[in-house]
């Protein structure tokens, strides 16, 4: 599976409170919440960010709250997959279980840049700036990962391997 | 050698905390020595042994949600086709965060948690009144015990691990699908062992301790990791300065935090638990991914500058700080002895009159005991407002969210830019004696500003 997309870069530790503001959280529709995605941290993001486009970041992203609202916010406000140094380790959960790709790549963090154009093939982890014409690799996603977003996500995996209640254990 | 292991064993009577002690195995070297974090996983995926890095398909016997995020868990739920919760008493719902009610949309999803509460006939379900911050109800409820593995939509789901239990923060899918199997998937953590040892100095609390430590490590020093918080200081903290600890194993990136159970533990949780439990020691020769020693007696009051929990300051550090706000409470420090603490420096004082100075009893049980002790009088008097059991400000939903340019001190957990209120607004985080000092001051200081002896 290959993605395309444009680059917005962000810095270390970006929590999901920047990601959308607790402010919003009295609802979850996904709609309401792209309108506000990133705005504390660029209040431009909102408007300009367009379906493809792709986060880049350093370490840590995501960190802090529980809220799915986070990845639910950026998946509905576009973006097809997410590049950082490491993520949070909710926000990574929530991220795959909603189907949206997150890799783990330092090189990429550090050396693509704000605007360059990327390709990314989620089976291979290899990352190619079309814009510098350069390659990364970043960490596999490990086999368990790759069935669940080929599923499209925990919801769609969990209806097909039909895991429902087991017989009462208590 | 093996660390006993001591087992609460089932009682004849059902749902009676059992006093019988079974220790097994004593004396024995562990063929496989394992973390307390590894051995609970082991235990709830049927295995002998497990490996950090290792995936597992865990049996889950507690899922707990709020109201921002279980209508997002409820409509996975409804989603994967589930029809029934995996059991009706471990499902918990506690509507913390914005009530009572801010705003329509609030009660909205209020009544999501309602209705499902109704129509599923949760055991559990703590309308306000009942309610409290979810991460200090779980514990004063007995619904959460040594040994177990529980998993909330709230990343401080993590305090739990202050009892001996494997209890972690997921997201709402996540917890959507666990309310309908009883089961999830965890990759089982390396383990880091925190411990401390020393005196404790005045005025130094759990929230100084586990803030020291995030400093140190910073906001990733631990992802994905376990955090074992051990020592002969460990073993003298109170019940409310563990859940504390455990409570911010989060905001350095912390998978969970945990605390092997002791005497103190049994005794808070005997009284409170209604179903056997078990509990679980690490071996002396488990595997730790790291080793970090504290010295206590070199630990003083900390806070936290903004806007990361990891930009911690000795409170003597801080050149003269003014501030707006002060909120005493949260699911980190809002138990009654953190309420004992700033009633000790607030009693016959006044609040600096430039200030505010709101006070959250976590729980309702906390609320009464306070009230009675007369804490909330001294409170009261010292100008405080105080508010019902809510989360309210931790995460600028109300109850005291910040204007432009405001600053606040909070024994909360979190001071990431705009947690509070306004993106421009600044959030300092410390302990609730430093809070309680600092309030009557108007700027953050020691203490021993305000009162001589700890």
């Amino acid at each position: 599976m290959k993605l395309k997309g444009r680059i917005w870069k962000f810095g270390s530790d970006v929590d999901t409170d920047a990601i959308i503001s607790a402010r919003y959280l009295n609802q979850s529709d996904p709609k309401v919440l792209a309108k506000h995605v990133m705005e504390d941290e660029r209040p431009e993001f909102p408007q300009k960010v367009r379906k493809g486009d792709m986060l880049l970041a350093e370490k840590n992203f995501g960190c802090g709250s529980s809220r799915e609202h986070a990845p639910l916010a950026l998946k509905a406000a576009g973006i097809s997959c997410i590049v950082a140094k490491s993520f949070a380790r909710i926000f990574y959960r929530n991220g795959l279980n909603l189907g949206l790709p997150l890799l783990e790549s330092s090189e990429a963090s550090e050396m693509i840049r704000e605007g360059d154009q990327i390709r990314v093939n989620l089976t291979t982890g290899e990352i190619f700036n079309l814009t510098q014409k350069k390659k990364f690799f970043a960490k596999p996603i490990p086999t368990f990962m790759q069935e669940l977003i080929k599923d499209g996500g925990l919801i769609r995996h969990l209806r097909k391997s039909s895991r429902l209640p087991e017989k009462k254990r208590f | 050698m093996r660390k006993a292991l001591i087992t609460f064993a089932p009682c004849p009577m059902p749902y009676a905390p059992c006093p019988m002690l079974h220790i097994r195995k004593k004396n024995m070297k562990a063929k496989h020595p394992m973390t307390i974090t590894e051995k609970i996983l082991a235990a709830h995926a049927g295995k002998k042994r497990v490996c950090p890095g290792e995936l597992l398909n865990v049996r889950i016997d507690l899922t707990l949600a709020n109201d921002i995020t279980a209508p997002l868990a409820i409509k996975a739920f409804n989603e994967i086709g589930a029809k029934k919760v995996f059991h009706r008493d471990r499902v918990v719902l506690v509507p913390d965060h914005f009530t009572p009610a801010k705003d329509i949309l609030s009660a909205e999803q209020c009544q999501v948690l309602r209705k499902f509460a109704k129509s599923q006939h949760l055991t559990h379900f703590f309308e306000i009144g009942q309610c409290g911050i979810e991460h200090a109800l779980l514990p004063e409820k007995g619904l959460v015990l040594p040994g177990e593995v529980a998993v909330g939509a709230d990343s401080h789901t993590c305090t739990y691990g202050a009892l001996g239990a494997f209890s972690t923060g997921v997201g709402s899918t996540d917890l959507g699908a666990a309310m309908a199997t009883g089961r999830l998937w965890f990759k089982v953590p390396e383990s880091i062992q925190f411990i401390y040892y020393g005196k404790i100095n005045p005025w130094v609390s759990g929230k100084d301790l586990i803030l020291f430590t995030i400093g140190a490590i910073g906001v990733d020093g631990a992802l994905y990791q376990a955090m074992e918080f051990c020592g002969e200081t460990i073993q003298r903290l109170s019940m409310a300065s563990r859940l504390t600890m455990a409570n911010m194993a989060i905001e350095a990136g912390a998978k969970n935090g945990i605390i092997e159970p002791d005497e103190i533990t049994l005794q808070f949780i005997q009284p409170r638990a209604k179903r056997p439990f078990r509990i679980y020691q690490s071996d002396k020769e488990a595997h730790y991914a790291g080793v970090k020693e504290y010295n206590t007696s070199k630990i003083h009051p900390q806070v936290a500058l903004p806007h990361l929990p990891s930009k911690v300051k000795d409170v003597r550090e801080i050149g003269k700080t003014e501030i707006d706000q002060v909120i005493i409470g949260s699911c980190t420090n809002g138990h009654l002895d953190d309420l004992r603490v700033a009633a000790k420096i607030l009693k016959g004082r006044k609040i600096a009159p430039s200030l505010r100075l709101i006070i959250i009893p976590a729980t309702q049980e906390i609320y009464r005991q306070a009230l009675k002790e007369g804490f909330l009088d001294i409170f009261l008097l010292a100008g405080a407002v105080i508010s019902p059991p809510t989360c309210g400000p931790c995460l600028g939903g109300h109850m005291g969210v910040l204007a432009e340019g405001e600053r606040a001190l909070a024994t909360t957990n979190r001071n990431f830019r705009g947690r509070m209120g306004h993106v421009q607004s600044e959030v300092y985080l410390s302990g609730p004696a430093v809070a309680a000092a600092s309030a009557v001051k108007g700027r953050i200081c020691h203490p021993e500003e305000v009162v001589k002896k700890g």
